[in-house]
């Protein structure tokens, strides 16, 4: 009977469907995966305060608990564990818990068997901290100039209104010191490269001179001013201070000018804590990273990959539509259609170091440095495009999705009936006409779908941009408030080097995990979506065209 | 722009005569629309013959060979010939100056250019003392000794101030004392020193001796500090070497003051002088053939191989090697052919493993050793040089010929260190017991010997792509067969862009999720792993079985095509079963842990970061590429050729088997071979899921680095036009070219298959 069943081949069609099955799962899987991950990294978790006792005594323990790990008995006392009660697993806690400054490490393992009790007393408090990571503890008193306002219960809302105080200070501080002196220092480097240039063609003279010293005197002005205000502002800042106590019992000092925020998990609703993780999120997409990385937003890798990929756009966009125009519209089938063909196909396999290998020597070297020779004399030594850049890197990238734009616009075009050409060649169009008035328009949703497929794929690419101008933390954004206000020289940050840096790169890796998974999570949302309304775009267009040839 | 002209005239159909001009715009419109859509579509084979081409400018330098060129002038008499018969010259870093040290005493610093002497300064030889021998210390540190006839030794040092007054470099030589401006004395009894070889280093110094009488001397310098003022005073022990002197011809002491090296005319000893109070002879072995003879002696940069030029012109590298017994020992690296006469100059570079040689008739040979290359071999001068003297770069010489004149040539010489051997032969480096395939590129210091071979790297990018279709082909292709023929459309319809959207996921997520999540997974659940390989496909024929015993009314519910779906339930049970049964499978058959058995009983390592999880991760990474191309080739076999089978009566399988596949085969093919080219140029997922480690081993359970995630890692730090930027480019290269061969090829056959199906 079994033998009869092989014969029919059914087993081996079940098989294939198994294989399928699989693929399914393991997509599911992956997408699963990163999304409770990612989308865990924003709740706010219990905080929970464990009574540890071990071989080397008693203590508390005050931490978020991470993650857990079931080790049987055998490999647990073969790593040199002792396994208490002929237990079958050795079950161990990671801990985060915090207080860096104090403990030396973020995290910490411990076991199951020498928890004598766990609680989750409302009373906690978590304290994100501008250095030194979270802090977790009780909060004790609010200190004003070094002497105390504020004790016990009433503590928590008073330190919540000068916190608030303080992060309005400290924005302010921020603006000042970023903005407002970024300006004067990139005002001064222009002057500085405005002289040079005169000075190189001849025509530096007293006059400049004068006119240049003022200059200088104005912002040099400014910047005192700034120096003043910025001074008061650190004072009033400085002046409040909590005091909490760690869990080994001690009490510590957090100024309140190193504190982004202080909540008490424990003691919030669920309608509270969601309202809390809506709030995390914003924060994620909207902050500065911190600590190398590895604490705070991901708001510039966002913005440069934004940035990055809609300049790579515009280049890529006439590019890929003339080549497809040419492949369908102009060209006759044989020789040079099959090769460029086989181009176009190459494009897409060329491996992606390659183009950024190309990218690195033929764009920054050969074409920066040629720029910065004709144009830039003036900034020399140093380079201006003659080194990895946004523009390079977008141009690059161009390069390497031409072929996903080129497909795409084809295959559009190649479902625009024919009648519809005729008939306007029929009206006495000439053949550019008809392109740009009839073809083109119809297509318009097919390059709409290269193009996105195009910003997907780009958005996701990493080894060429390592080469061709990506940094792990960009001191300013490629676009700001100084004149020309889109520095395309400048080098930036993306999503998915920021994933690689913080993942592999990074002094914390254990810590900055799960920002990594949050990071994943929001750049494969993106590009599932991308690629999702892409799909949709194309299906609506094959299904109208089908309706137009009928 | 059109539309306004057309308000001014608006042309009715009959009175075209007014807008003649119009209609002309029009046409030259056209015109100059379809020459610039032609030129944008050409563009597109522009830009693939530019990359490649561009590949091929930055790596061709490589292959150049070495140029030679006579410096200005026809040559000059030696500057201060009066001051003495040259010993030994030397070229300053600027290539402006240079220096000859006289048997007299003398140094005489000259320019390069005319001759015109800068400064000479002599020396303060005591006048009771004649000059009985002179050697040279390392030559990167421009020191040099005089051997003195009452057993004293005058060390000194040849310096350059750079300085820029009013702009303008200024060069200003001067000789310093680093061991003090007295003589030292080597000899208590007072003999003359025939020969003396000597080390200099910050902070310790060696010197060798030997004496009228054949003594050998051998005198370690301590430095010391007083701890009051500033005051430096080198403290000496000396100790009598055990070696008979009689033979001895050449010395040399490495810079490392590790090994003493005493040659004969035809053999070396090796003493070991680390402990100056008890040297010991490490061992004594021929260096030439009985009818040859040691003619010159020389270190080769870095101070661990030594040059030795023969008189039939032959020209060897030696090195200590420490062999399969752990036994050091003088072993020939390799050796070069000048010509038939005795090489009597050699000259080693000072910052790569390259050297000059010179034979007594003028003939000229460049050579690098670890490329095993001849980069120059040519006449000359009429008979033997006097002295050879290479700059620091190694872009110029100066040779003093017979009739006392100096000559200099520019010398180019770029890339010397790279050759086929180099890059895709087993290569000797120095110190290592066997010659090998290693790369190791790059080092902050210039005695570094760069090891460059390419082959480890391909041999990486082979393996994780091997392992990555070994996962992703068979979980492709019958995904793809099952998809394109079996599957109702309206599962398919979602179930295709599904999995296409996995090839849409970005690398650097996967490589994040198999270095961080899955290899730390893999590394705890390995017999899980290997268990689910076997279960799941077990698993899913049992259940096929189960379910034909199924009434048939229950089995009709669900509609043919949905098996996919159905079977969901069952690979998640058989997946969550392997990891389940696997403590137990690993506590019966591998004593509780299977790496642990494995490395006992197998002598397997593991690494974390390993073949295995990139196999995993780049199989997934390119399962969407293969089963998106398979599955057009399969669902796009036209249907009157599969219902034709079906109808004479073969089974749907007989019909997928003999009919379908067969159809597709060529779309297979060329699916296959563009996951191929996609899993070789991957970058993040290697680099981020293995340690990046260029080993040649085939375990699977063993780290690797690929061509691509080399390019990655080093090409950031790669110094621009230097030879290991054009090597990273070679790799650049050998990557397009192989992706080239594979997808024109993959093209060609679907364009083939393309047109067969039109005509069927």
């Amino acid at each position: 009977m079994i033998k009869e069943w092989f014969k029919s081949g059914s087993p081996w069609i079940w098989l294939t469907a198994g294989a399928v099955t699989i693929n399914l799962v393991l997509v599911a899987g992956l997408l699963l995966l990163i999304a409770f991950r990612g989308l865990g990294h924003f709740w706010p978790a219990d905080i929970v305060e464990y009574q540890y006792e071990d071989a080397s005594g008693r203590s508390t323990i005050i931490g978020e608990q991470v993650d857990t790990s079931l080790l049987p008995a055998a490999q647990a006392k073969a790593a040199g564990h002792q396994v208490l009660n002929d237990a079958e697993y050795l079950v161990q806690f990671l801990v985060k818990t915090g207080n860096r400054d104090i403990l030396g490490s973020d995290f910490r393992w411990i076991q199951q068997q020498y928890i004598r009790h766990k609680a989750e007393p409302a009373d906690l408090i978590s304290v994100e901290r501008r250095e030194w990571g979270n802090f977790y503890g009780r909060l004790k008193a609010v200190k004003e100039d070094g002497s105390i306002i504020v004790q016990g219960e009433a503590a928590l809302a008073v330190a919540q209104e000068k916190l608030a105080a303080a992060l309005e200070l400290h924005e302010q501080i921020d603006v000042l010191q970023n903005k407002d002196v970024g300006a004067i220092n990139y005002g001064l480097e222009r002057l500085r490269l405005k002289q040079r240039a005169l000075e190189l063609k001849g025509e530096w003279d007293d006059a400049h001179a004068q006119e240049f010293a003022a200059q200088k005197q104005a912002y040099q002005q400014k910047y005192q001013e700034i120096q003043v205000q910025l001074a008061k502002l650190n004072r009033e800042i400085k002046r409040a201070s909590l005091v909490a106590v760690e869990a080994g019992g001690r009490e510590v000092n957090l100024p309140l000018h190193r504190i982004v925020k202080l909540t008490q998990p424990n003691a919030m609703s669920g309608l509270d804590k969601m309202v809390e993780y809506a709030r995390n999120f914003v924060t994620f997409v909207s902050d500065e990273p911190r600590e190398a990385n590895t604490e705070g937003g991901i708001f510039p890798a966002i913005f440069g990959t934004v940035l990055m990929v809609l300049l790579m756009a515009v280049v890529v966009t006439p590019f890929g539509v003339i080549a497809a125009v040419y492949l369908r519209e102009y060209a006759k089938e044989g020789f040079v259609t099959r090769i460029i063909r086989i181009a176009v196909n190459n494009l897409a396999g060329v491996p992606s170091i390659v183009y950024g290998v190309f990218g690195l020597g033929f764009f920054v070297y050969i074409i920066g440095g040629n720029i910065d020779r004709l144009f830039f004399p003036e900034a020399a030594p140093a380079p201006v495009f003659g080194t990895p850049g946004l523009l390079w890197a977008s141009l690059t990238l161009a390069l390497m999705t031409l072929p996903v734009v080129i497909v795409a616009t084809e295959e559009g075009l190649s479902r625009i009936p024919k009648s519809i050409r005729e008939g306007s060649l029929a009206l006495g169009a000439t053949k550019a006409e008809t392109l740009w008035r009839t073809v083109l328009p119809m297509a318009s949703p097919a390059i709409m779908t290269g193009l996105i497929l195009a910003v997907a794929r780009a958005a996701g690419e990493v080894a060429p941009l390592m080469l061709v101008g990506v940094v792990k933390l960009a001191p300013t954004l490629p676009l700001d408030g100084n004149f020309p206000f889109l520095h395309l020289d400048r080098k930036f940050m993306h999503l998915g080097f920021h994933i690689y840096d913080v993942g592999f790169q990074s002094p914390n890796v254990e810590a900055a995990r799960p920002l990594v998974y949050a990071t994943s999570l929001l750049l494969v949302m993106v590009i599932v979506g991308l690629n999702m309304f892409a799909i949709t775009i194309r299906n609506n267009l094959r299904e109208k065209y089908r309706a137009l040839e009928n | 722009m059109t539309e306004s002209r057309t308000t001014q005239s608006k042309p009715t159909l009959f009175q075209t005569a007014t807008s003649d001009s119009y209609q002309r715009w029009r046409l030259v419109k056209d015109k100059l629309a379809a020459r610039g859509v032609v030129v944008g579509g050409l563009s597109i084979i522009v830009a693939v013959v530019l990359i490649f081409f561009y590949l091929l400018y930055v790596v061709f330098p490589l292959l150049l060979p070495a140029k030679l060129e006579v410096a200005g002038n026809a040559g000059y008499g030696v500057p201060a010939a009066e001051m003495g018969k040259t010993l030994f010259a030397a070229v300053e870093e600027q290539n402006q100056m240079a220096v000859r040290f006289t048997d007299a005493g003398k140094a005489v610093f000259f320019y390069l250019a005319g001759g015109e002497i800068v400064a000479n300064q002599a020396l303060p030889v005591p006048e009771t003392s004649q000059i009985t021998s002179f050697a040279h210390g390392s030559i990167d540190n421009g020191v040099v000794a005089y051997g003195l006839t009452d057993g004293k030794v005058l060390v000194a040092k040849h310096e350059y101030k750079l300085s820029y007054p009013d702009g303008k470099r200024l060069i200003t030589p001067s000789i310093s004392y680093p061991l003090g401006n007295q003589a030292l004395t080597i000899d208590k009894s007072g003999q003359p020193l025939l020969k003396i070889a000597l080390a200099v280093a910050e902070d310790r110094s060696t010197l060798v001796a030997k004496t009228a009488d054949n003594r050998l001397l051998l005198s370690r310098l301590s430095k010391k500090e007083s701890m009051f003022d500033d005051e430096v005073t080198w403290e000496a022990s000396d100790t009598l070497l055990e070696v008979a002197g009689d033979d001895v011809e050449y010395m040399l002491v490495d810079k490392q003051q590790r090994n003493l090296y005493l040659a004969s005319r035809q053999s070396i000893t090796v003493v070991d002088v680390s402990d100056a109070a008890a040297p010991a002879v490490k061992h004594k072995l021929n260096l030439v053939e009985n009818d040859s003879q040691i003619n010159s002696l020389a270190f080769l940069n870095g101070e661990n191989s030594l040059l030795v030029g023969d008189s039939k012109g032959e020209l060897a590298q030696w090195s200590l090697v420490r062999n399969d017994q752990n036994y050091v020992n003088m072993q020939k690296l390799r050796s070069f052919k000048l010509a038939d006469n005795p090489i009597v100059a050699l000259s080693a570079e000072q910052r790569r493993r390259g050297m000059l040689a010179i034979d007594s008739g003028g003939q000229l040979a460049v050579y690098n050793s670890t490329a095993e290359r001849e980069l120059i071999n040519t006449k000359l001068l009429q008979g033997a040089p006097q002295v050879l003297a290479l700059s620091p770069k190694a872009d110029l010489f100066l040779v003093e010929d017979a009739n006392g004149k100096i000559l200099t040539w520019h010398l180019q010489n770029e890339h010397p260190e790279i050759s086929l051997k180099s890059l895709w032969r087993k290569v000797w480096y120095e110190s290592y017991p066997k010659p090998d395939y290693i790369w190791q590129s790059s080092s902050a210091s210039n005695d570094f010997e760069p090891k460059m071979s390419l082959t480890p790297l391909v041999f990486g990018t082979l393996k994780a792509s091997f392992y990555a279709m070994l996962m992703g082909i068979p979980l492709a292709l019958f995904g793809a067969i099952y998809t394109g023929y079996f599957m109702a459309p309206r599962v398919r319809q979602y179930v295709k862009p599904g999995i296409e959207i996995m090839g849409a996921l970005p690398t650097v997520i996967l490589g994040f999720l198999a270095g961080l999540w899955l290899a730390p997974f893999v590394e705890s659940h390995l017999a899980g792993i290997f268990a689910m390989l076997m279960v799941v496909p077990l698993s899913v024929m049992i259940f096929a079985y189960l379910w034909q015993q199924v009434p048939e009314p229950t089995r009709h519910k669900i509609p043919d095509g949905w098996d996919a779906i159905v079977l969901v339930p069952v690979v998640a049970f058989g997946a969550w079963l392997a990891f389940e049964l696997a403590p137990s499978f690993e506590a019966w058959f591998f004593n509780g842990d299977l790496r642990v058995w494995m490395r006992e009983e197998f002598g397997i390592g593991y690494d974390q970061r390993n073949t295995l999880v990139v196999g995993l991760a780049m199989g997934f990474a390119v399962i969407p590429m293969i089963f998106s191309i398979a599955e057009d080739a399969i669902f796009s076999v036209p249907k009157h050729l599969t219902t034709g089978s079906l109808a004479l009566g073969a089974t749907p399988w007989q019909t997928m088997t003999k009919v379908v596949l067969l159809t597709a085969s060529p779309g297979i093919f060329s699916a296959v071979m563009i996951g191929f080219g996609r899993a070789v140029g991957e970058t993040m997922i290697v680099l981020m899921a293995t340690g990046n480690t260029p080993v040649m081993d085939l375990s699977i359970f063993q780290g690797l680095r690929t061509l691509s995630a080399n390019i990655a890692v080093e090409m950031p730090e790669s110094e621009v036009n230097s030879t290991h930027y054009r090597v990273l480019f070679l790799a650049a290269l050998v990557l397009f070219v192989f992706t080239f061969v594979v997808n024109t090829l993959a093209e060609l056959v679907r364009q083939n298959l393309r047109q067969k199906y039109s005509s069927l």
